[in-house]
């Protein structure tokens, strides 16, 4: 017992001095990422962490930056509320990562970022579009567009392209994404002349929609929003099909998941969506980003989570060669200033709201694959 | 009007699903006096053993076919069966005579297990996949309602079992020896009841009706992933409390009732996000003001 009580406070001591070495004597540059590689929006943390190991894997082959190697260090949130904190913390404090790459859902990043903030550790997101994410502060960064835009978009298709006028609304309340995404559809929307025929909303995770739906049946709208993730989505598309209602259903980029195909089948035939890229666009950089990422993940064919995933750990690294240190100050001045820096997914800056503009795609699914439609610019 | 007529309808075919749950739990609890929380895991697998099987069964049964589904059915069932009385054996059993909280958190330790080993890669994984059609699905239209015949397949399934259940455990010899270890474990053991035996049977039983719960709920939302389970458990938890733990028919009822209120809830703007706490405001209010629950007696517990 004495022994023990000798030996618990000196370990205790002892891996409070290792555990408070803080970065800069290694010789790797420690990057953290964290990302939804299990739970419900699992293909998401998926995609996005290959298209992440992807960029780091093709720097460290040729080189790595300021003559180190990269080294990623990745942590699981588990799609889970809470866990983005926990993850953050651990990566900046335990593990001295000197920035944070992730996450895909504007809910998970929004929890991550005010201690990115706090910490002095510039966080950059692949493909949260929430525009109160980076609004946290001037350390927290995206590479991607803003429901802002994505918002107003989807209002114009609504109205322009599929002539509709009075648009049902399901949110997931569940979701900063949807919710932010609803409402600048909304704005947008009533500016261009159409209504709110309903509105509703659901608990992400949920398996059956067919009460919502069919107070939206009884409605009778010209189309339906879907502003939620593939997972419910594809469920909300089963359902409408089996209440017997056939009007344009169209959502957002949280709809990028072939997981939306695999289980919505014929059911999601004919929707729409909008979303950040597509590998048919055929710019030179896509061409090889797809190429790159085939043969590296067993001919698998990536998405806009993969591509925006790529785009973030790129830009960091960029940033990092022209601050010409990791060290946080400077590097959050470098990403800042990033300008027309040529991404997978094309050229972008980052702008004053520490986000990119960038066009979008408008994507139609038909014969159960993902189709090209249309282009949008900001 | 129509309105109202489509969310009854809605409202059955969910509120079936979550009586069949609310059976099981109901089961397990009036033989043992304790949820099992691991039931909503059993539920997981029982799809996930229906996604795998599947496949095969309807090779030789032909797609779609009544035989091939009933045949999944029944092999699925099975199987669980056995998953609830391992569970038992290995988790449940050398804790019969600690107290009841060590055997409900062991309980929520068991869920927990399942659902994070199957969420591993190397297992399952967590991301969903489409469940198999078991059954060419047909919508019914009477005017402007129209009924899933997945819908009028549950709440038929739904009530033949709880007859069956209560058959069981009204008229014959092994349900007679449930109620004897329910009334007092001790005396029934004194009696020559082979305790342990009836209470792996009860599991059996209960997590079968978990499995054709977790295949009836695949069929209606064809998509399954290892957390599947959680929400329509929660929900048949606090149905079986509704209408009197321990309580077969109380626990369709319960189930009904709660069904009703998720579809009616859920259809009005603004209230939809809100049906899961007007759920347990309503779980709340039963322990306040009925604590046995609607057709439960309250006993008065010895201490």
């Amino acid at each position: 017992m004495k022994f023990r009580s000798l030996t618990l406070p000196t370990i205790a001591a002892l891996a409070t001095a290792l555990i408070g070495c803080k970065p800069g004597g290694g010789d790797t540059i420690k990057v953290g990422e964290f990302a939804s590689i299990t739970g419900k929006e699992a293909t998401f943390g998926i995609s996005s962490h290959e298209g992440t190991v992807l960029a780091i894997e093709g720097l460290n082959a040729k080189g790595g930056v300021l003559g180190k190697k990269l080294e990623l260090l990745t942590e699981d949130d588990q799609t889970k509320a809470g866990e983005p904190a926990n993850a953050v913390n651990k990566l900046i404090s335990k593990d001295g990562v000197i920035a944070i790459l992730g996450e895909v859902a504007s809910s998970r990043s929004l929890e991550a970022a005010p201690i990115c903030q706090q910490e002095k550790i510039p966080m950059i997101s692949p493909s949260s579009t929430n525009p109160t994410v980076t609004q946290v502060g001037d350390y927290i960064f995206r590479v991607c567009f803003t429901d802002t835009f994505q918002g107003a978009a989807l209002a114009n298709f609504a109205t322009g392209t599929l002539k509709a006028n009075r648009i049902a609304i399901l949110t997931d309340v569940k979701s900063d994404y949807s919710k932010g995404l609803a409402k600048n559809f909304k704005q947008k929307l009533s500016s261009n002349g159409g209504k709110v025929a309903v509105e509703l909303d659901y608990n992400g995770g949920e398996k059956d929609f067919k009460n919502q739906l069919t107070t939206i049946k009884a409605d009778s709208p010209d189309a339906i929003f879907l502003p939620g993730y593939y997972n419910d989505v594809a469920l909300i598309c089963i359902q409408v099909k089996q209440l017997g209602m056939n009007i344009p259903i169209f959502g957002g980029d949280g709809w990028e998941s072939d997981s939306l195909i695999t289980v919505g089948k014929e059911a999601v035939e004919g929707t729409y969506f909008s979303t950040h890229c597509s590998p048919e666009e055929g710019t030179p950089e896509m061409v090889a980003f797809v190429a790159s990422y085939k043969k590296r993940f067993n001919g698998k064919t990536p998405d806009a989570m993969a591509v925006l995933g790529y785009d973030s750990a790129m830009v960091l690294a960029d940033s990092i060669k022209r601050a010409g240190t990791t060290e946080s100050v400077a590097l959050r001045a470098a990403i800042a200033s990033t300008k027309d820096f040529a991404g997978a997914g094309g050229k972008f800056s980052i702008n004053a709201n520490r986000g990119a503009d960038k066009p979008l795609v408008f994507i139609q699914i038909k014969g159960g694959k993902f189709t090209y439609k249309a282009t949008v610019n900001p | 009007m129509d309105w109202l007529f489509q969310q009854t309808i809605n409202g059955l075919g969910l509120g079936a699903i979550y009586a069949l749950i609310a059976l099981g739990y109901t089961m397990v609890y009036g033989v043992l006096r304790f949820i099992n929380f691991a039931h909503s895991d059993v539920l997981m697998l029982g799809a996930f053993s229906a996604y795998y099987i599947a496949p095969k069964i309807e090779k030789s049964c032909g797609n779609q076919s009544v035989l091939g589904c009933i045949m999944v059915f029944v092999v699925v069932a099975a199987i669980c069966a056995c998953i609830g009385m391992t569970i038992e054996r290995l988790a449940y059993r050398p804790l019969r005579n600690r107290p009841k909280l060590t055997v409900l958190i062991t309980a929520i330790g068991v869920s927990l297990l399942i659902e994070y080993t199957a969420q591993n890669e190397r297992v399952i994984g967590a991301t969903q996949l489409p469940f198999p059609q078991l059954l060419p699905e047909k919508a019914l239209q009477f005017g402007k309602i129209v009924i899933s015949s997945n819908d009028v397949l549950t709440i038929c399934v739904t009530i033949v079992l709880l007859i069956v259940m209560w058959f069981i455990v009204q008229k014959t010899r092994i349900g007679t020896a449930m109620r004897a270890v329910s009334f007092n474990q001790q005396a029934a053991l004194l009696m020559g009841v082979p305790v342990n035996r009836i209470i792996s049977f009860t599991f059996g039983l209960g997590s079968a009706l978990a499995a054709i719960a977790g295949i009836l709920y695949a069929m209606k939302s064809p998509s399954i992933e290892p957390l599947m389970g959680v929400q329509p458990g929660l929900k048949a938890f606090i149905a079986a409390v509704l209408g009197g733990i321990g309580n077969l028919p109380g626990a369709v009822l319960g189930g009904v009732l709660l069904g009703m209120l998720d579809a009616f809830a859920g259809g009005i703007p603004g209230l939809s996000s809100y049906r899961d706490a007007i759920a347990f405001g309503i779980l709340i209010l039963i322990l306040l003001f009925k604590p046995a629950g609607l057709l439960g007696r309250s006993t008065i517990e010895k201490v």
